[in-house]
């Protein structure tokens, strides 16, 4: 059985790119997996229907962290719209790895976390 | 223990396998395996009222289990119900109990319990208005009686506790903390969760004066889907029945149903016969090797666990509960900055078999601040080189995660 912790995974777990908060942020969510008690929290910053700056702050296991990285790296600049379509394969697909089902609810946060700040909290809006 | 490790045919089938989490299940003996197998491939009649030889054998032997139990815990055999596991013998409990909870009464918990054994006791208190306390663990993760006493009043109707806590691995005065219960409420009920002590620390009933005990097979070498509810006969007997159906009832008509005594009572449908055999044989196993033999094993792999990881890691490895002198096979930890899963992930990937998470005891890792811990659980086959595998694992964990 290959190592979970293929050499993306790791780099992206020990040097997490696009962490931090948005000042400006328009968008904003949480989530939580009860499995390994990881918390994500995303701002997003959306323009003419892109996302034009995201960033995530978090703790828990090195795949959530690892998958947040991975997921706010490749949606930069892409059309709300097309990451609201994204699958759990897509992540998986970014990570690299397959993954058992209890492990798949650690990967699967940062979309969580994500789609759930594009769609209910829009800062503006409240 | 080599001769002892020859005795469960797993390691023959995975000879590399380092198995830490027998706090979770521990593994089974050949004779455990034959008893199960053998009820099926010789007998495999219902228990009850057969007329013919091979039901008569079944419920002879089943019964003879019954039997062994109550020996294995200082009971009697009338005192012995046949659960599923630890979990249904608790549940089962708090459903019995509802008529006797009224609103205003309350039931006292301590924040170490296993969710089997929190849970049953929140969802009484709210069904039935009472109130639910929750008694504070020491550092050591043990649970003091003075300070028990002062959550008990004359309207604590139950007082629910673990023998050992499933995370700390560190035992608690049960025959003091029942004393001093009974000292503030003659009338209270006590209730011991032993998942834990079965088959690996020296239990008597009759000295620990518990009014009710709960164990599974499986986590004393028996096979799953058999547990075991001690309750007192004087109690027991008066005790409205868990669920009806089949095999519990005297006459059943319309207007009137008389149910069985108990154990019987409590007993309803068809048991897991094949596992009750299996718990047979797994009391036999743990008399053989000697509970007392089975407890300083455990506790002496643990303590050398211990110290070979705090010499290893120093100030990065933080264990829970007694360190110097372990009185259980469980260690449980953390790693700074790896989070468990990670390291059981990695661990797993190298057949070295650690659990991770909160170990269905939230409300303790809540009041300890952490998200998760690691576990490993020693038991009698585990050499001194599993403890050495693990090490060199955690080693190539932090190595992993730390360069």
């Amino acid at each position: 059985m290959p190592s979970l912790y293929q050499a993306i995974i790791l780099d992206h777990s020990k040097h997490p790119r696009n962490c931090g908060e948005l000042a400006h942020a328009n968008h904003h969510g949480e989530a939580k997996n009860p499995t390994c008690g990881d918390s994500l929290s995303m701002d997003v910053i959306t323009e003419n229907g892109l996302i034009a700056d995201i960033r995530f702050t978090g703790q828990g296991c090195a795949i959530s962290q690892a998958s947040a990285s991975l997921l706010t790296e490749s949606v930069k600049d892409k059309p709300i719209e097309t990451v609201l379509t994204l699958t759990p394969d897509d992540i998986l697909a970014l990570l690299g790895v397959e993954l058992s089902p209890n492990r798949l609810k650690c990967a699967l946060l940062s979309l969580e976390t994500l789609k759930l700040a594009l769609t209910k909290n829009d800062k503006n809006l409240s | 223990m080599q001769t002892i490790k020859n005795q469960f045919p797993i390691f023959d089938a995975r000879p590399g396998l380092v198995y830490l989490d027998s706090a979770a299940t521990a593994l089974t003996p050949i004779s455990v395996i034959d008893a199960v197998s053998s009820y099926y491939g010789t007998l495999s009649a219902n228990v009850g009222r057969g007329l013919y030889a091979t039901a008569e054998e079944t419920t002879a032997q089943f019964e003879a289990v019954r039997e062994k139990t109550a020996r294995f815990l200082g009971a009697k055999r009338d005192e012995i119900v046949f659960t599923r596991n630890t979990t249904e013998a608790i549940n089962l409990l708090a459903y019995v109990l509802e008529d006797q909870i009224e609103p205003g009464d309350n039931i006292v918990v301590t924040a170490l319990e296993h969710h089997s054994n929190f849970l049953p006791w929140k969802r009484l208190a709210e069904k039935r208005g009472a109130e639910l306390r929750i008694v504070p663990f020491e550092t050591d993760g043990s649970i003091k009686g003075e300070i028990a006493q002062e959550y008990i009043d004359s309207k604590t109707k139950v007082f629910a506790f673990s023998a050992i806590s499933n995370v700390f691995g560190t035992p608690n005065p049960v025959a003091e903390l029942v004393r001093m219960a009974k000292e503030m409420n003659p009338d209270i009920m006590t209730v011991v969760d032993a998942a834990q002590a079965a088959g690996h620390s020296h239990i008597d009933v009759r000295t620990l004066n518990c009014d009710f005990l709960a164990f599974s097979g499986h986590k004393c070498f028996g096979p799953t889907g058999v547990g075991v509810l001690y309750g007192k006969e004087a109690i027991l007997s008066t005790l409205p029945p868990y669920q009806v159906g089949g095999g519990m009832v005297q006459d059943a008509r319309a207007e009137e149903t008389a149910y069985k005594d108990s154990p019987h009572r409590f007993e309803a449908g068809t048991p897991d016969i094949a596992s009750v055999f299996g718990l047979g044989a797994a009391l036999d196993f743990v008399e053989e090797v000697g509970i007392d033999a089975i407890h300083d094993y455990e506790s002496g792999r643990a303590t050398q666990a211990v110290s070979k990881l705090e010499k290893t890691f120093g100030d990065s490895i933080h264990i829970l509960g007694l360190n110097d002198r372990r009185e259980s096979g469980i260690v449980s930890f953390t790693l700074d900055g790896i989070h468990p899963h990670d390291i059981a992930q990695v661990l797993g990937e190298h057949d070295i078999c650690i659990r991770a998470g909160e170990h269905c005891a939230a409300p303790l890792h809540r009041v300890l601040s952490l998200p998760a811990t690691a576990r490993a659980s020693f038991s009698v086959y585990n050499t001194k080189t599993d403890i050495d595998t693990l090490v060199e694992g955690l080693k190539n964990v932090v190595k992993l995660f730390k360069s």
